[in-house]
């Protein structure tokens, strides 16, 4: 047992902070810094500039692209894009439809996506939830009936996150409406230009459009862009659930937001003295990161497990990093929102947008720390909500 | 970076285990607690094993074992509640000889304690102190070529059993200075030393000593006078490791007792594991298990960093984590009992009862989040240390 690092690791870790150095545009880098939200040609800059450097998706099979490296190393390159801070890559693409693609799709649907989906030339979304359909996914709704070569699909998508962005979605669609509500579901991808999707901004409580509702009306997807076999595709969805591990608590996306907040207390007044100096709010700082680094520690032991494991089976306590990870990414910017105090009570969309103030202020920076504050709301709930994971851990884990 | 046990470690464990369950379950642990708060049978056996020479050098009789080590067997300590002097005799005791006594002292000494034969103790608390190190107002002046200690002790872990006790003195300086402490290794039957031996709430024996003109020979002194704090706050940091470890293996056990009691207990007409509220809150003991886990492993590997501050901020952290942890489970470890979980006859309240003095041993959360707001650097680096 040794929780160092080793030389190699080392070494890997000095040259992805030093390519995040000097490879990340300026504008994006303080983009990021101060929380606003990046376009749609920004990230693909971004997501283009990783691509070429071939680290735009080192999770993938090293056939399809990725980089062969260990968990350990994808771990460490996860943690120094969070804390560069740099854009992650388009998780939809890389997290999502790139794993599932290169483990059921057809040799002709890899070659024909792998490579735009890892470019970010063809952009994915994601079109499983459902007004009736949230947690409890597989009641999901939306038709799709055969007609020749095509499947015809009608229905409505709810959540479709940058679906305004996209060229293409991952989307789940009832083939069967007799069989068992999991046993009836196909995994389609669907082409955002085809005839009959409507999209409608659904404006978050950041004042944000991110995300949507999609409209699907007799919507044709040919056959071929089925995947895997019909009514199978609960199993494709599920592939996902307990694999992505690297990353998942997004330690470092916390571990930067602390140390800003720090940064930050040195330069507010608080009863004539820097806020940083006040014993109270020191001691919230050193509890969160406590508990961060604990989180940081049993964020390895699962990659380590990982690499031990033989099975390759997804591991449930992934659940574990994602209830704590979303809980402390929620902690580390309501301490942001304590430091900002009166500064973060402006309203100012466009500075969020990253449009420059026609005044600048020392104490802009304030300005996008509300928005987060209430749009960070959305990791305990995305991809099943806490609550759902400690249901997966009191059946999985514990077996209640 | 790994965190797979060596084989040999798998070993160490599967032995420690293996006897524990054959010798320390709860009853036996009842009878030994009757019979004096210990069972010198056990003791016996752990020289047998090799856990009593576990950390010391070889050339002593030791085995040169890690940090990880200690964890092993400390955590399956915790499991099953063991008694027993190990962290008073080993990590404390034998931690002020192994870091700081002469060859000769060392020499002496430690085969005792190896073999099993005598036990020491780490007489250093006393009751201005808090769990301020510094704060020693026990006095040694020298007298000739011995020196004479006055003072007192308190919470002296297995202090009226121990043959050695190394005990913490002030050569010079005012009461809180770091400088001007010096450590001895002082005969527990010398003359004016006296002992009042109790129980701890969860049934660890302790002491309070008094120390009247009590002489000691000049060459009992570990290290150099004056220079002890940096040896005290080093074994010290072993005992954070050591009580982390231990703390796990007691919140493990307490919360497969939890679960167990859900999946048996019936009210309603149904286990209450059915339950979602209690499968929610049993979760949430997982969690802070696992988080306890990896601070226990983070002090363990953190108590040999021989940047000092690195090693102190890190052993504070994993000491507000486990504390943190060791509330909230063995609260709701009572909690999800019900009323069975307040009695005597009910194992999951004595988990509880020595998790809240592992809380207390060597500071609480309170005062370790104090430390690492005092010194103001960060606790949580971009990485795991390195050294």
């Amino acid at each position: 047992m040794d929780l160092r690092f080793t030389t190699d690791e080392l070494a890997f870790r000095a040259e992805a902070r030093e390519f995040f150095r000097t490879a990340l545009p300026a504008p994006l880098r303080s983009k990021c810094i101060l929380g606003q939200r990046l376009t749609r040609e920004e990230l693909k800059l971004w997501q283009g500039i990783l691509n070429n450097k071939g680290w735009a998706t080192p999770a993938w099979d090293p056939e399809w692209g990725g980089t062969g490296w260990s968990a350990v190393k994808q771990y460490i390159f996860k943690e120094e894009l969070h804390m560069a801070p740099a854009p992650e890559p388009l998780s939809f693409n890389v997290n999502m439809i790139g794993p599932t693609l290169i483990a059921f799709g057809t040799p002709e649907q890899k070659r024909r996506f792998l490579p735009k989906i890892a470019s970010l030339e063809y952009w994915f979304c994601q079109g499983f939830s459902e007004p009736g359909a949230g947690s409890d996914l597989a009641s999901l709704r939306t038709q799709a009936q055969r007609d020749g070569d095509h499947y015809v699909i009608n229905g409505q998508k709810l959540w479709t996150s940058t679906a305004h962005f996209a060229d293409w979605c991952f989307l789940l669609v009832r083939t069967d409406p007799q069989a068992r509500k999991q046993q009836g579901i196909t995994y389609l991808l669907m082409d955002m230009k085809t005839p009959g999707i409507t999209v409608r901004p659904i404006i978050t409580l950041d004042g944000h459009h991110e995300t949507n509702e999609m409209f699907l009306e007799n919507v044709r997807v040919p056959v071929e862009n089925r995947l895997g076999e019909e009514n199978k595709g609960w199993d494709y969805a599920k592939y996902l659930l307990g694999h992505e591990r690297s990353g998942i608590a997004r330690v470092g996306v916390s571990k930067l937001r602390v140390r800003r907040a720090k940064e930050l207390a040195t330069r507010v007044l608080a009863g004539g003295r820097p806020l940083s100096e006040d014993s109270g709010f020191r001691q919230r700082v050193a509890a969160l990161e406590v508990e961060l680094k604990a989180l940081e520690i049993t964020q390895m032991r699962v990659i380590s497990e990982s690499m031990h494991s033989a099975s390759g089976k997804p591991d449930p306590k992934a659940s574990i990093l994602k209830m704590k990870g979303s809980e402390l990414q929620q902690a580390a910017t309501q301490l942001l929102l304590e430091v900002a105090g009166y500064d973060a009570m402006e309203y100012d969309g466009e500075f969020l947008r990253g449009v420059s103030r026609a005044h600048p202020d020392d104490t802009d920076w304030a300005l996008t720390v509300a928005p987060n504050h209430y749009w960070i709301r959305h990791v305990s709930i995305v991809g099943g909500s806490n609550e759902i994971q400690r249901n997966i851990l009191a059946k999985q884990v514990l077996d209640l | 970076m790994d965190f797979e046990y060596t084989s040999d470690q798998q070993l160490l464990r599967d032995s420690v285990t293996r006897l524990l369950t054959d010798k320390y379950d709860f009853e036996s642990r009842k009878r030994y607690l009757a019979a004096g708060g210990r069972s010198r049978e056990i003791w016996h056996q752990f020289a047998e094993l090799g856990l009593l020479g576990l950390p010391f050098g070889e050339s002593e009789g030791g085995l040169g074992a890690g940090a990880v080590e200690l964890l092993i067997v400390m955590e399956a300590f915790g499991r099953h509640l063991v008694l027993e002097p190990y962290l008073a005799t080993i990590v404390l005791g034998g931690g002020c000889l192994r870091y700081g006594a002469s060859t000769q002292l060392r020499q002496e000494v430690l085969p005792q304690l190896i073999g099993g034969t005598h036990l020491a103790a780490f007489a250093h608390s006393e009751r201005q102190a808090r769990f301020d190190l510094a704060d020693i107002a026990t006095t040694a002046r020298r007298s000739g070529k011995d020196w004479v200690l006055n003072g007192a002790k308190k919470y002296v872990l297995h202090g009226a059993s121990a043959d050695y006790l190394i005990i913490c003195a002030r050569v010079s300086g005012e009461q809180r200075d770091r400088h001007g402490l010096a450590l001895f290794v002082v005969d527990a039957r010398s003359s004016g030393l006296e002992r009042r031996g109790y129980l701890t709430q969860d049934g660890t024996s302790a002491a309070d000593l008094t120390l009247s003109d009590v002489h000691v020979d000049g060459g009992r002194l570990i290290g150099d006078p004056d220079s002890a704090l940096p040896i005290v706050e080093k074994v010290v940091a072993d005992g954070i490791a050591a009580a982390c470890a231990e703390a796990v293996g007691a919140m493990e056990r307490a919360f497969e007792m939890t679960v167990d009691y859900l999946k048996t207990r019936k009210q309603f007409g149904t286990t209450i594991g059915s339950f979602q509220a209690l499968q929610h809150r049993a979760v949430d003991m997982l969690v802070a298990l696992e988080q306890a886990r990896s601070m226990a492993l983070y002090a363990a590997m953190m108590s040999s960093e021989p940047d000092v501050e690195a090693r102190n901020q890190a052993l504070s952290a994993a000491k507000v984590q486990i504390c943190r942890s060791a509330r909230f489970i063995g609260e709701q470890a009572v909690q999800l009992h019900g009323g069975i979980g307040v009695t005597e006859e009910c194992q999951v309240g004595h988990y509880y009862r020595r998790l809240t003095m592992l809380e207390l041993l060597f500071g609480d959360a309170a005062h370790h989040l104090s430390l690492l707001t005092a010194t103001g650097s960060e606790s949580t680096s971009a990485t795991p240390p390195s050294t």
